[in-house]
């Protein structure tokens, strides 16, 4: 912890384009464009299987495979491929994202009683009405903690972006293990620390507000006489 | 690029040292799981017997689980030292355990009350009905959770070459280095084949133990 | 009218679930589908609102293919209740009331206010509408979904085992409501059970099926009661028919003759001198308003005292208008004297039907309830079954409603 002050309470390391704020920006954009790719893969799909029940089998076992990728091994592969830059960055870490948010999205809808779907069909709800006005809902813990779940992992792992050259917050990581500068590298893994923790508590307080309290059976206080 | 993907020659002029790399990788990525298993199934058994307990214990592990690895692996260089196993091992020990420990109690509240009462009903005690009606229920569960707290943990061993230590994981610094594709990729597929084992492995050891129940698929 | 027509289920492997099916549910009228599981009265019932599809034949709804119909749109004139309810679980029971007037574009104050009148209907108590699903019982969540299924005030409701997931108690009041909503609403309701009491309390027409789903018998429960169609049925009926077919012959046809009454306040000596004057070996003791408290031997009286500080004896009694046969049986079974208390429609002492009396009308029932062998008097079925027919449409002749045997309890316990 005194590493981490020392850390910190240095201004140097608060300013200029290897400052913490300018990091921290670079982190968040590798994490954050990441995620958002990775959802827009993986939420549609695992909706489309979940709610179909049809190539659940196939996808949940290439989920699972691409599980045991390393993401070290993924990002140097990809960039004496493709070449340096941002772009072969993402790659890895959407790989990464992409298990959690699908299996998860899977799990949730497949759990929906199926008592449930058929009164929702049986009133009249069409297929998409009876997916995002009554299945949906009911999934939601499941498809934020698959989530919240690819957040915490992505915002964990771009910090190897550092080993290839690229920012972020494990260029302090990395840069104190190659420079024997132990300050350095235990303020950037507080920092990410700090930032996992901060993704976690985002998502428990998303949780709050957008689960339906019939679906979470926390009930407002107050309300339910 | 000229170089081709993977130069067979170089595999075979290497093999001895890829096999001591897969065998580190193995030690270390294992080792955390067996270990987690080992403290979380009392664990688990504590706070399914106090309820209370749970909520703080998953939470503490949650918050671990959250903690990025390099970051773990770089702080602990200080106590258990740059490029030793250990560095690598307890946090992923942690890791392990942040997933087993919730596989435990969920396979133990998932024990039908009707079978619990009956056991009591047919004089079992609590610590014989525990190890002979509860466990062998909860297993199908627990070993789910095994499964994904072994894949991960045998990708995540990898990251510890950056701090010196981690398996297979050396051959991608080795490639990325040497601007050589091979050993990355030999890297890759090494840690893919480990993981699709060790999940069979797993899946062949729910099938022996719980004759009465088809292995699960995918958690 | 809800028509099938030659219907047949076959699935992909080769299962037939329902086989050449042909039959009406009338409008404003209660058809039961009841058969053992794997008779193909869920998969009838679900083909009426396409959630599954005929293989071949018909099904028409007022004379109109329910193919022609988009399945959305059919089922949202359709209500539709199952067995745990299918509440949503996330919306509150106010929301989940209006879930087809909101899917049908009613501005969401119009959806709420019906919303909330149907609770009342149903019986929930206001308080209940913001909760949500869980947080209410199981019988509550039942109404809930009846509630849902009658929001948008379809003519039709079909009920897939709504009540078979709750308690008898709560079961029988469940039923209870549905009878009284019923005649209020006078919905065409099918209704699936596999309890063939169920099916006789509810049904003013029951469907029997069988394995494969072939239909056994339709015809109304007195007719089941008295004719099954075959072993199958009468197998599925289960014991005490003959007691049990009483239910649907109307107790008015019962001889009552009048009753010696005594008040309450009246002392034991004009006791016994009323029942001296009157030769009577039992007089029957009313309050001041003129309803029967119990009966009064002269031989037991004590020697002082008014009849309202002496221990009475238990009676029944029975709706003479209302009720059936076998309440008025009942009745009898009641009180130790042998005779039911009939009452008219404002409680009021009609007469009392004595055990000769009693037997008379069960002779005359035994005729109507006889099994398959041909009739004596061929004359007399065709008569008979009119009169049941009559009955029914008038709506009294069900089960004694609960509470109508209460007097006698009160009095026995008093």
């Amino acid at each position: 912890m005194t590493w981490f002050w020392e850390f910190v309470s240095d201004p140097a390391n608060w300013s200029g384009p290897s400052g913490i704020p300018a990091r921290l920006l670079e982190h968040l954009t590798y994490s954050g464009v990441s995620l958002l790719l990775a959802a827009a893969i993986a939420l549609p799909l695992g909706l489309l299987i979940g709610h179909t029940g049809r190539g659940g089998i196939v996808a949940l076992v290439a989920a699972n495979a691409a599980r045991a990728l390393p993401t070290l091994g993924l990002l140097v592969l990809v960039i004496l491929l493709i070449g340096y830059g941002v772009a072969p960055v993402l790659i890895p870490l959407v790989v990464l994202a992409i298990p959690p948010i699908l299996v998860n999205t899977y799990a949730g809808l497949r759990g929906v009683d199926a008592d449930l779907r058929d009164a929702a069909r049986g009133m009249g709800l069409r297929g998409p009405q009876v997916l995002f006005r009554v299945s949906i809902p009911v999934a939601l813990p499941l498809i934020l903690l698959g989530l919240r779940l690819a957040a915490i992992q992505v915002v964990s792992t771009a910090t190897v972006a550092a080993f290839v050259g690229l920012g972020g917050l494990g260029r302090f990581i990395v840069d104190g293990l190659a420079t024997k500068q132990y300050p350095s590298t235990a303020g950037g893994a507080v920092l990410v620390a700090l930032l996992a923790l901060l993704v976690q508590g985002i998502f428990t307080v998303l949780q709050r507000v957008i689960v339906s309290p019939g679906v979470s059976g926390r009930v407002p206080v107050g309300k339910a006489g | 690029m000229d170089e081709p993907l993977v130069r067979w020659d170089w595999i075979a002029r290497n093999a001895g040292t890829i096999g001591g790399l897969l065998g580190d990788h193995m030690v270390m990525s294992l080792v955390p799981v067996v270990v987690a298993l080992l403290v979380a199934v009392p664990l688990g058994l504590l706070c399914s017997r106090w309820r209370w307990l749970y909520q703080p214990t998953v939470g503490v592990t949650n918050v671990v689980y959250s903690l990025p690895s390099l970051a773990v692996f770089s702080l602990l260089i200080p106590i258990t030292g740059l490029a030793e196993p250990g560095t690598v091992i307890v946090p992923l020990t942690f890791y392990s355990l942040a997933v087993l420990l919730p596989s435990v109690v969920d396979g133990l509240a998932a024990v039908p009350e009707s079978v619990r009462q009956s056991a009591t009903a047919m004089g079992f005690g609590p610590l014989r009905r525990l190890v002979q009606v509860e466990l062998p229920i909860a297993v199908p569960v627990v070993l789910a959770g095994t499964r994904v707290a072994a894949v991960s943990s045998i990708s995540l061993v990898s990251i510890g070459s950056l701090i010196g230590r981690g398996g297979l994981g050396y051959l991608f610094i080795d490639g990325w280095q040497r601007t050589f594709p091979t050993p990355i990729v030999v890297g890759i597929v090494l840690t893919v084949l480990l993981a699709v084992l060790a999940d069979g492995v797993i899946i062949f050891a729910q099938r022996v133990l719980t004759p009465w129940s088809r292995a699960r698929s995918a958690a | 009218m809800i028509t099938f027509e030659q219907v047949t289920k076959r699935y992909a492997d080769g299962t037939v679930a329902v086989s050449d099916l042909s039959l009406e549910a009338p409008t404003g009228r209660i058809t039961v589908f009841v058969g053992p599981s794997g008779c193909g009265k869920t998969t009838s019932l679900r083909m009426i609102n396409r959630m599954i599809d005929a293989s071949s034949g018909r099904i028409l709804i007022d004379d109109r293919d329910v193919r022609g119909v988009d399945p959305a749109e059919l089922r949202r004139g359709i209500g539709y209740v199952i067995q745990q309810a299918g509440l949503f679980p996330h919306r509150r029971v106010l929301d989940n009331i209006a879930t087809v007037p909101y899917l049908l574009g009613w501005d969401k104050r119009r959806a709420r206010d019906r919303a909330a009148e149907l609770m009342e209907l149903v019986g929930l108590d206001a308080g209940l509408a913001s909760r949500y699903p869980f947080q209410l019982s199981g019988g509550q969540q039942q109404r809930v979904g009846v509630a849902r299924a009658l929001a948008a005030d379809p003519p039709i409701l079909l009920m897939d085992e709504p009540f078979s997931a709750v308690d008898p108690v709560v079961r029988a009041s469940l039923q209870d409501e549905l009878l009284r909503l019923q005649e209020e609403l006078h919905k065409t309701i099918v209704f699936v059970t596999h309890d063939i009491d169920e099916a006789i309390k509810l049904g003013d027409s029951i469907a029997v099926l069988r394995v494969g789903g072939r239909l056994a018998q339709l015809a109304s429960p007195a007719e089941l009661l008295a004719r099954p169609a075959d072993d199958f049925v009468a197998g599925f009926l289960g014991r005490d028919r003959g007691i049990r077919s009483l239910s649907f012959v109307p107790a008015r046809s019962v001889r009552l003759r009048p009753v010696t009454t005594v008040s309450l306040s009246a002392d034991v000596d004009e006791a016994r001198r009323t029942a001296r004057d009157a030769g009577e070996d039992w007089l029957l003791a009313v309050g001041d308003d003129g309803t029967p408290r119990g009966w009064v031997s002269p031989l037991d009286l004590p020697r002082a005292g008014t009849l309202a500080e002496t221990p009475l004896l238990a009676f029944g009694s029975y709706d003479r208008d209302a009720d059936s046969l076998r309440a008025a049986l009942d009745a009898a079974l009641l009180s130790p004297t042998g005779h039911a208390v009939a009452l008219d429609g404002d409680g009021a002492i009609a007469g009392v039907a004595t055990q000769r009396a009693l037997s008379e009308a069960l002779a005359e029932a035994a005729a109507l309830t006889a099994p398959p062998p041909r009739p004596v008097s061929p004359g007399l079925r065709p008569d008979a079954s009119g009169a049941h027919r009559d009955g029914e449409h008038a709506g009294g002749v069900r089960e004694a409603p609960p509470g109508s045997m209460g007097d006698g309890r009160e009095a026995s316990r008093g």
